[in-house]
């Protein structure tokens, strides 16, 4: 098939990081514009000399152009999404959101996908939301996850001033998405910025409370375990740096626990240092999603329209 | 060079907050109950300890798998506090990342009336959004630089004036490891009162992993700190915390103002504390290892239950996460180290 143009909204960290990712690896995305609002950017200018058409004017540049893209990525800011979302949606352009302003309905490619309808306009969640919600959604498709809770460590030099002046929202953010995207009843995320030289690579500690018959040795558990390592495998595909570091620990219930019990499952995300170097996996995690998200929407498309002759 | 410190100490005074009911949490495992709080409040305002803090060990939200669930939703705790509390303000801590604005917003509807936002030293700036929020509500304002010696001085006074400029009226230097030892504190001490000059002033929250608490916090003092912590019976994180009723001794021995009943606390500490804790604090050879090595004190238990699972001692966890750099907050690394010490035999 045709490959599908893109344009990415925002020229710093992620959206640098993205389109080097959808230049490598993406099978049906092409990026034909980057847009700024800093004639300065250094994203920009990479993009120049890769033979992108860029323009520092913001969106309303990009929709004048005679020839719209097929695909958005917004690599803005909450605030500037909200703004740009009836535009896009106006003009009938797909738009996937790597701002934590949920306009759309929250997506992890690998868990929910397939379940959307409409998906003019998805959100990637947050790097730790990308990282956790499937191992999470793993254990839940095994036994009810009461509560799910989540840490995430990234390096201070991968935390740009978005995320910082931010903590509430993406903590907030990741925890709704154990629930909705996950399936937990309950969810809760923290997250902590880990100065230490050299930078430490992301890690994700996710933990669910679960039947105490699942925390005892036995069907229930390996279950439990067998759906962790399919999520792993399948993440792996466009993050091949993520992996556990242990195994999936589990813990007999307590009563300080409501008579739960726990599983423990301890990730790391190296990063494929397209851009920022491999400790920034939560840079990495997130654009990687975003492209895995676009590939599959592309294809989706197009399997929709039926003149497309098969095998074309 | 240091200053040389101000040794005839005529005009020094210092604020005491006693953070039993805080940092004392994680020794009793986030179990203290309404009435170990109001007899705790009831005593330390009688004595004359005019700010105390309530929240679970890891600040307003703490309550988690990963640092202990609380036995009493924290807010009942303050709550509590609050109507018991005759002339002492309130505090809670937070730590952006843990905790919310939401949380802070339910503190103060519960009646709080400072807001203690805490950060490591080096990331002061995830805290800005939650001091201009406590400081609309009309709270008063402190800010933590957790393990304060990962910076150094010059590092800690910029993030000092991060803090004072986003609206924090007292920056203290945290010696979240114990690991700060006299000169290290008012070196840094120092380092922030010439940066902050009139704008805010300075604090000093000490531990016993090195045994130095109440020498530091004369340091600190000394060097321009107006704001000093600590717990009665030293109830805390690692070693504990420096001793209330030590800090009020010996200020007063050395003619430090605190306007705190000396025999009050020691009543209090005694009378009231003893009798409900479940854990003396001690320096052993795990909480050694704390200061020894840089290591958050709040690991300690964590630590411990980590040892006994996995079987490595708890001294040897702790050195390796010394070894790693981790952070405040990082205790989910507990297991993955223990694991992976286990692994190596």
């Amino acid at each position: 098939m045709a490959k599908k143009t893109a344009a990415i909204v925002g020229s710093g960290n992620i959206g640098t990081d993205l389109m080097f990712k959808l230049m490598r690896r993406s099978k049906n995305i092409e990026v034909k514009y980057m847009i700024g609002v800093d004639p300065a950017s250094d994203g920009l200018a990479r993009a120049a000399r890769l033979g992108i058409t860029t323009s520092a004017e913001g969106v309303d540049w990009l929709l004048a152009q005679d020839e719209l893209p097929d695909f958005v990525f917004e690599c803005t800011s909450a605030k500037a999404h909200q703004v740009n979302a009836p535009k896009y949606k106006a003009a009938g352009i797909h738009a996937i959101d790597l701002t934590p302003a949920a306009v759309g309905p929250y997506l992890c490619p690998v868990v929910n996908l397939d379940t959307l309808e409409d998906v003019l306009n998805v959100n990637m969640i947050t790097c730790a939301g990308q990282a956790t919600t499937p191992v999470v959604a793993a254990v839940s498709s095994v036994v009810p996850v009461d509560y799910a809770e989540i840490v995430a460590s990234i390096a201070s030099k991968s935390a740009g001033p978005g995320t910082r002046a931010n903590v509430d929202e993406f903590t907030e953010t990741t925890a709704k998405a154990l629930e909705v995207v996950g399936g937990a009843k309950r969810g809760k995320a923290i997250i902590i910025i880990n100065p230490v030289e050299p930078p430490m690579i992301m890690r994700n500690t996710v933990y669910c409370a679960i039947p105490a018959a699942a925390a005892e040795p036995g069907e229930l558990q390996d279950r439990i375990r067998a759906a962790i390592d399919d999520a792993v495998v399948k993440i792996q595909d466009y993050v091949p740096g993520y992996s556990l570091r242990v195994e999936p620990q589990f813990d007999a219930a307590r009563e300080d626990w409501d008579g739960n019990g726990r599983v423990g499952i301890w990730i790391q995300v190296k990063g494929a240092a397209d851009y920022l170097p491999e400790y920034a996996g939560n840079l990495d995690i997130i654009t990687a999603a975003a492209t895995r998200t676009a590939d599959l929407l592309a294809e989706r498309m197009d399997a929709a329209l039926p003149a497309t002759p098969v095998g074309a | 060079m240091t200053a040389t410190p101000d040794t005839t100490a005529q005009n020094l005074s210092v604020r005491l907050t006693d953070t039993t009911l805080r940092d004392g949490s994680h020794a009793m495992s986030h179990r203290f109950t309404e009435d170990h709080v109001r007899s705790i409040v009831r005593a330390l305002d009688d004595a004359k300890v005019r700010v105390i803090e309530v929240t679970h060990g890891d600040g307003l939200g703490g309550s988690s798998f990963n640092y202990g669930f609380s036995l009493t939703p924290e807010l009942d705790l303050v709550r509590a506090a609050v109507d018991e509390a005759r002339n002492a303000k309130i505090a809670v801590l937070m730590l952006p990342g843990l905790g919310t604005i939401h949380d802070l917003n339910q503190a103060h509807e519960a009646g709080a009336s400072v807001a203690r936002i805490a950060t490591h030293c080096t990331e002061a700036d995830v805290s800005i959004q939650h001091f201009q929020h406590a400081r609309k509500l009309g709270m008063e304002t402190v800010g933590f630089l957790m393990l304060s010696h990962r910076a150094t001085p010059e590092k800690l006074a910029e993030q000092a004036r991060i803090m004072a400029d986003a609206g924090c009226q007292c920056v203290y230097v945290v010696d979240s490891a114990g690991a700060l030892i006299l000169e290290d504190v008012s070196d840094r001490v120092s380092a922030l009162v010439a940066e902050l000059g009139t704008d805010a002033q300075v604090g000093f929250h000490g531990h016993q992993n090195l045994s130095f608490g109440v020498a530091n916090s004369v340091f600190a003092a000394r060097a321009g700190a107006k704001q000093i912590d600590g717990t009665l019976l030293a109830l805390g994180a690692g070693a504990g915390n420096s001793p209330t009723e030590v800090l009020a001794a010996a200020f007063e021995r050395l003619g430090i103002h605190t306007g705190v009943d000396v025999h009050g606390v020691m009543a209090a500490a005694d009378d009231i504390v003893k009798p409900i804790i479940t854990r003396m604090p001690i320096m052993d050879r795990a909480s050694i290892m704390q200061g020894y090595a840089g290591v958050y004190s709040s690991f300690l238990i964590h630590a411990e239950r980590a040892a006994e699972r996995y079987g490595v001692p708890a001294w040897q966890i702790l050195e390796e996460i010394g070894r790693a750099g981790y952070v405040g907050g990082q205790e989910d690394m507990i297991v993955d180290v223990a694991v992976q010490l286990a692994s190596a035999g």
